[in-house]
């Protein structure tokens, strides 16, 4: 019974939360919904009993969420409401309804033939943890290495983009050479 | 049994909400008398003998005074920033073993709210929301100073929880588990189990951390020090302040809780004096909190980032490679 409270609870206010994020003109609103409604989907692994990955949803996504804060940051001021450029909304409506039905019968269809068959059965006596682990390094190592691949070549491209002058350190630098520093960039600002 | 677990555990959240606010008003007061003594001063003294009754004083001023909400801000979010900060300081408490568990009138006690096979992630990704308080505090008050306390805030724990994941890591190898309560059994055996000799390194990574996820004195940068305002905290007042200070000292008694179990065997075998033991050691955790904020000056923004990305993370990792290694060779 307690299950069953607890799902309609949390699916009730995540896709509340998720509609506040779509709907509102208001970035920080739509931002707090967007975490909010990220931190409670982690409920639902809870309720399965996946405890690993319900902790895994709240840790990644909190992060995640953070780093577009700080573009909201940057990109308004969040204490206003931003004037939205709205196309056709019937377009809109209609291609986003079209996406949600085409996912869901992607994900239902297979449920409906009735052929599925775990083909990596659940280890007797290993924790929840353990179960992760074994199934990501036995049949979803490629793509878990693949994926380790990318999100380095993200941070290596990354920090190429971000690192001018990074063999600088402002801290290891004694007073007299940043003040050198510090003048040489206010000629560049003068010239 | 399902009735009686229910109760239970009910209880369970009603004594430790009650005894960590108290201890959160308490802290205030050990923490403005250890430093008045630290910088010979005497500190409160004139409310109650030794000034003792001066958190009732503040607590009735908190509760008492009015809740202001300023004209430009966005007022739902900065009206809900601070319970975010208070009330995942409470639910990270939910997978920490307090004391071994004890018998009480022929019922078997165990003082932790859910045993969750996943304790220490759980309690470190909790705390890690927590740090959405702060910066929709700073964010939604339309000051200039709270927005800059909020965005250095967000980059010091953001970095900061690398390394915190980073140096359990390699205990959590050891261990071959995430909840406490195996961390525990696994040191029960007496001085010399304790992770902290095998792990000396990961414990003060780990130890660095807590202030960094705390906000306290060498990392406080959530506060704007040198232009003298309170950081994300300046357009509150009242009990929403109140709420944001009882976040941050409740963080700080459960941190204080679980570095000793992580790494200074816990409650040991989960005899009386065990469970002694680990309260003192985590009041010598809370002691180390006040007496650096005593001893230490705030580090600048770049030397923060500078130890985190260029000295603990490579540590960190150096650390869980080796640990690796020793334990497959």
């Amino acid at each position: 019974m307690f299950e069953a409270i607890a799902f309609y609870l949390f699916a009730f206010l995540t896709i509340s939360m998720f509609f506040i994020a779509v709907t509102t003109s208001q970035a920080l609103h739509a931002l707090t919904a967007l975490a909010a409604g990220m931190i409670f989907i982690s409920a639902f692994f809870f309720i399965l009993g996946a405890d690993f990955l319900g902790a895994i949803q709240i840790v990644v996504y909190s992060g995640a969420v953070m780093a577009l804060y700080a573009f909201g940051m940057m990109f308004f001021d969040t204490t206003r409401d931003i004037k939205e450029k709205k196309g056709n909304s019937a377009i809109v409506f209609g291609l986003s309804t079209l996406a949600a039905i085409l996912i869901v019968v992607i994900f239902a269809a297979p449920m409906v033939s009735g052929t599925i068959e775990a083909l990596y059965p659940v280890v007797e006596g290993a924790g929840n943890t353990q179960q992760v682990g074994l199934v990501l390094f036995t049949k979803y190592l490629v793509p878990f290495e693949v994926a380790a691949v990318m999100l380095l070549v993200a941070m290596v491209a990354g920090i190429v983009l971000a690192g001018k002058k990074m063999d600088l350190s402002l801290t290891l630098m004694s007073d007299d050479e940043v003040m050198k520093l510090k003048n040489e960039q206010n000629k560049k600002v003068l010239l | 049994m399902e009735t009686a677990y229910l109760i239970e555990t009910v209880i369970k959240v009603v004594v430790i909400l009650l005894i960590f606010s108290a201890l959160a008003g308490i802290g205030t007061y050990f923490e403005r008398k250890i430093l008045a003594f630290m910088q010979r001063r005497l500190g409160p003294m004139n409310v109650g003998p030794y000034g003792l009754l001066q958190v009732a004083a503040d607590g009735v001023k908190l509760f008492t005074k009015e809740d202001i909400i300023p004209t430009n801000v966005v007022a739902p979010i900065f009206k809900i920033a601070p319970v975010i900060t208070a009330a995942t300081a409470f639910m990270a408490a939910a997978a920490i073993p307090f004391l071994p568990q004890f018998t009480l009138f022929g019922y078997t006690v165990h003082p932790i709210v859910a045993d969750i096979n996943i304790g220490i992630l759980y309690i470190l990704g909790i705390m890690g929301v927590g740090l959405y308080g702060p910066l929709l505090g700073g964010m939604a008050s339309a000051n200039k100073f709270s927005l800059l306390s909020a965005a250095r805030g967000a980059a010091v724990f953001i970095s900061y929880e690398v390394i915190t994941g980073l140096s359990i890591l390699a205990p959590i190898m050891m261990v071959g588990s995430l909840s406490l309560i195996d961390f525990n059994e696994y040191q029960s055996g007496g001085i010399g189990d304790w992770i902290v000799w095998s792990q000396p390194v990961a414990f003060v990574l780990f130890w660095i951390a807590a202030f960094a996820e705390t906000g306290r004195t060498p990392f406080h940068l959530i506060a704007n020090d040198h232009e003298i305002i309170d950081g994300f905290g300046t357009e509150y007042s009242g009990m929403r302040w109140g709420l944001f200070f009882i976040g941050e000292y409740a963080n700080m008694f459960f941190i204080s809780f679980v570095i000793p179990l992580l790494f200074l065997g816990g409650y040991g075998d989960g005899s009386i004096l065990g469970a002694l033991g680990l309260l003192a050691k985590m009041s010598f955790f809370f002691f180390f909190f006040l007496w650096s904020r005593a001893a230490w000056p705030d580090v600048r923004p770049d030397q923060l980032m500078w130890l985190c990305w260029k000295v603990l993370m490579p540590l960190a990792v150096i650390n869980v490679v080796i640990t690796g290694f020793v334990m497959m060779f």
